[in-house]
């Protein structure tokens, strides 16, 4: 059913839905999250001239190179954010830009220069999925292994560096190294997805499964395993889809399948969720609280003039506009509220107790 | 005249110039106000709007097209301040959220419709300035290139709206909680240049691509902004620094048969790694002259405080040598002859063979950062 090309078209994708979900949950929340735009667009003159100079179209050369110029974009970002009055978001623009441009006129120059090998650099811009060859999973599940083995290892470190900075360089991490290493792995996440989704939609492997797994859970290490296996099911979904449709490219459906999971659960996340929320507003509005119920059952007594006035559900629903069982059950659960009968009515009738009517007294005195 | 306007050179060039000076004046504020990110967004998604007007149209090129395709742009500004209020979402993430998506719906749609057609991601992520002459249209009897004169409306449109309300996008940027204290509506006027860099991200991009639009609009004003404090030099700067980068870099794509708006906008990015290196403020040279000169003024103190305080000591023999600032105050041998030489030089002290001792000058000196009244000792 699943034929060669697909098969490893599949693994790489898979790999790079683990690595760049995990490390993206770091970019996510050390409000990075544009930081891997900026590498991606950066390594596009790392990969031309990496053919220029060695005239080879193997993924690891080429791949080499797209780390090379990434990381000089990193570097560049940092000592222009540190060294002049631009903040990040203009830094962000400017590497992006003028990396990307540098990499367009290197583009021209290798497509001049000729040569059959040059064909396959412009696919680098939106990934050929098909073009990955068995024999470069083993860069791809190599460079997986470093990321994921490199967050594991230092996992305790990075945990502090990134939500307390303050607090971790106190204890005496090197914290500017750790930030430094993270910014490295991110563009290690870069780098693999060049191939498979392309410099454009990088940003989207990053960003989206962390922020969908945001929604769901609320630790750190469920939040990067959460990521992880979206970012992995995302990469599948989308690889499987390209290859039963003929002509739809593999990248932007892969993009495409995250964006879809992110977007069910920023809806349906519970307790987060958008469309939780309103639902859990519109119950809140259905149901009377127990304070408005309590209330409503003090003034009762007090304008019957008596502190054990039995009170109907349907009377005091009907009253409120709302519904109280959940209320009473509360009131009754806490002691201020009973259950009683009132004959020769047969529903069950709720009156003040004792603590419910002192309740009252003190908070009309 | 005709043959001027569509000679290639000329086309080319003033294409490239007026994409540079639209981009350079909505980028100033774009960088001002550390929306640039923003931008990138804009540029990426128009392509979904490119193809849903064409697919709804037929139309490749024309006010319909770049309308359509402006509102794409819009609305992806639009989604992503969405999706960030609702809290769930950082602002620059829901930017990265939304793009892409657009985008790949784009980049999907024109592999389900438009196979045959002549829309595709690499034009509108690169252009092709080189073929801007390819197209032209007829206008009072000359014939223009029509990416030409459509990126020459959208520049007076630009450059008309800037003048009009120079004033209010300058408070807007700098004290938005004035401006809307003063009724002008600072958030209609971030949706006015949403929509103005929509628009020109649209007209500009079958000439240089969205990614070079991107460039232009940010390198030039953010190497502008590292040489003035003033908004209308900034402006004029970052039209000057465009306009030098679109004649240099078709030149230097000319002489090399390279691509000519990426080699407009590495033009650019050079700009800025000189404005970097060499402002007279900003500049990381400037920085490190300044370093140096605050290094050498506190060394001057130091000495002189050090001199000062031990100038009737008996002690006086032993601490106000040259020898004794090595020990005492941490100096190494270089740094220690550095600062005795300059002192020197300035003034502040006197050497007697290995004895040291403060001028008038020099002691004033010691005294102001003391804070003992001169002759009170």
């Amino acid at each position: 059913m699943l034929d060669y090309t697909t098969i490893t078209v599949l693994t790489g994708a898979l790999l790079l839905g683990l690595t760049a979900g995990s490390l993206g949950t770091f970019a996510v929340l050390r409000r990075q999250s544009l930081l891997g735009d900026a590498l991606a667009h950066a390594a596009l003159p790392g990969v031309v001239l990496a053919f220029i100079v060695t005239g080879s179209r193997s993924l690891g050369v080429l791949l080499a190179g797209a780390l090379a110029t990434s990381l000089l974009g990193a570097l560049l970002l940092d000592r222009v954010v540190r060294r002049s009055r631009l903040k990040t978001d203009p830094s962000l623009g400017l590497v992006l830009s003028s990396f990307f441009a540098v990499g367009v006129v290197l583009l021209s120059y290798a497509q001049r220069q000729g040569g059959a090998g040059q064909a396959g650099l412009e696919s680098f811009l939106f990934g050929q999925a098909a073009a990955l060859l068995r024999s470069d999973l083993w860069i791809t599940g190599g460079l997986t292994l470093f990321a994921l083995g490199s967050l594991l290892l230092f996992w305790k470190e990075w945990k502090v560096a990134t939500f307390d900075p303050a607090f971790a360089a106190s204890i005496g991490l090197p914290v500017a190294w750790l930030e430094a290493a993270l910014t490295a792995l991110v563009a290690v996440a870069v780098v693999l997805g060049l191939q498979l989704v392309g410099i454009v939609l990088m940003a989207s492997m990053l960003i989206a499964p962390a922020v969908a797994a945001r929604q769901w859970v609320r630790t750190l290490e469920s939040m990067t395993i959460l990521a992880a296996a979206f970012g992995a099911t995302a990469g599948v979904v989308g690889t499987y889809v390209s290859a039963q449709a003929d002509g739809l490219a593999t990248g932007p459906l892969i993009v495409l399948a995250m964006s879809a999971i992110t977007a069910v659960s920023l809806l349906a996340a519970p307790h987060r969720g958008l469309l939780w929320r309103s639902l859990q507003r519109r119950i809140g509005r259905r149901d009377a609280t127990p304070d408005r119920v309590l209330t409503a059952m003090q003034r009762l007594a007090r304008d019957h003039h008596n502190p054990t006035y039995p009170s109907d559900l349907g009377m005091l629903e009907a009253g409120l506009g709302a519904r109280c069982h959940r209320a009473l059950a509360e009131l009754e659960a806490s002691g201020l509220v009973e259950r009683t009968v009132h004959p020769p009515e047969s529903t069950t009738h709720y009156r003040l107790t004792q603590a419910g009517a002192e309740h009252a007294g003190l908070e009309a005195s | 005249m005709t043959e001027l306007l569509t000679g290639v050179a000329f086309s080319v060039v003033a294409t490239g110039m007026l994409v540079g000076w639209s981009a350079a004046w909505l980028g100033t504020f774009l960088v001002l106000r550390s929306t640039a990110m923003i931008t990138d967004a804009i540029s990426h998604s128009i392509l979904l709007g490119i193809v849903v007007t064409w697919w709804w149209s037929g139309q490749t090129s024309g006010p319909l097209l770049i309308l359509g395709a402006a509102l794409a742009g819009v609305a992806t500004v639009f989604l992503s301040d969405a999706l960030a209020r609702t809290r769930l979402v950082k602002d620059d993430a829901a930017i990265g959220l939304v793009f892409p998506a657009l985008f790949a719906l784009g980049v999907l749609l024109i592999n389900l419709l438009a196979r045959d057609v002549h829309i595709d991601q690499h034009t509108v992520l690169l252009g092709e300035i080189g073929f801007v002459w390819l197209d032209v249209t007829t206008v009072a009897g000359v014939a223009v290139p029509t990416s030409l004169l459509w990126m020459a409306v959208v520049t007076l449109i630009n450059g008309v709206v800037m003048m009009l309300l120079f004033k209010e996008f300058q408070l807007a940027t700098f004290d938005p909680g004035l401006a809307a204290a003063l009724g002008f509506a600072p958030a209609g006027l971030a949706a006015l240049l949403t929509s103005l860099t929509s628009v020109t991200a649209v007209a500009a991009f079958d000439a240089v691509g969205v990614v070079l639009f991107l460039a232009f609009a940010i390198i030039p004003p953010a190497a502008a902004y590292l040489l003035t404090d003033r908004l209308w030099r900034m402006l004029l700067y970052a039209t000057f620094m465009a306009s030098v980068a679109s004649v240099l870099g078709y030149v230097i794509a000319a002489a090399w048969d390279l691509n000519i708006a990426g080699s407009m906008a590495a033009v650019a990015a050079a700009q800025f790694l000189l404005a970097w290196l060499l402002s007279p403020q900003q500049g990381l040279l400037a920085q490190r002259l300044m370093r140096r000169r605050e290094r050498d003024q506190h060394a001057q103190e130091a000495m002189a405080v050090h001199l000062c305080q031990h100038e009737d000591d008996p002690e006086a023999e032993v601490e106000n040598v040259v020898g004794a600032l090595r020990s005492h105050l941490g100096w190494r041998d270089a740094t220690a002859r550095r600062v005795v030489a300059q002192g020197l030089e300035s003034g502040l002290v006197t050497r007697d063979g290995e004895r040291l001792a403060l001028t008038p000058l020099g002691r004033a000196l010691a005294q102001r950062i003391l804070g003992t009244p001169t002759g009170a000792r």
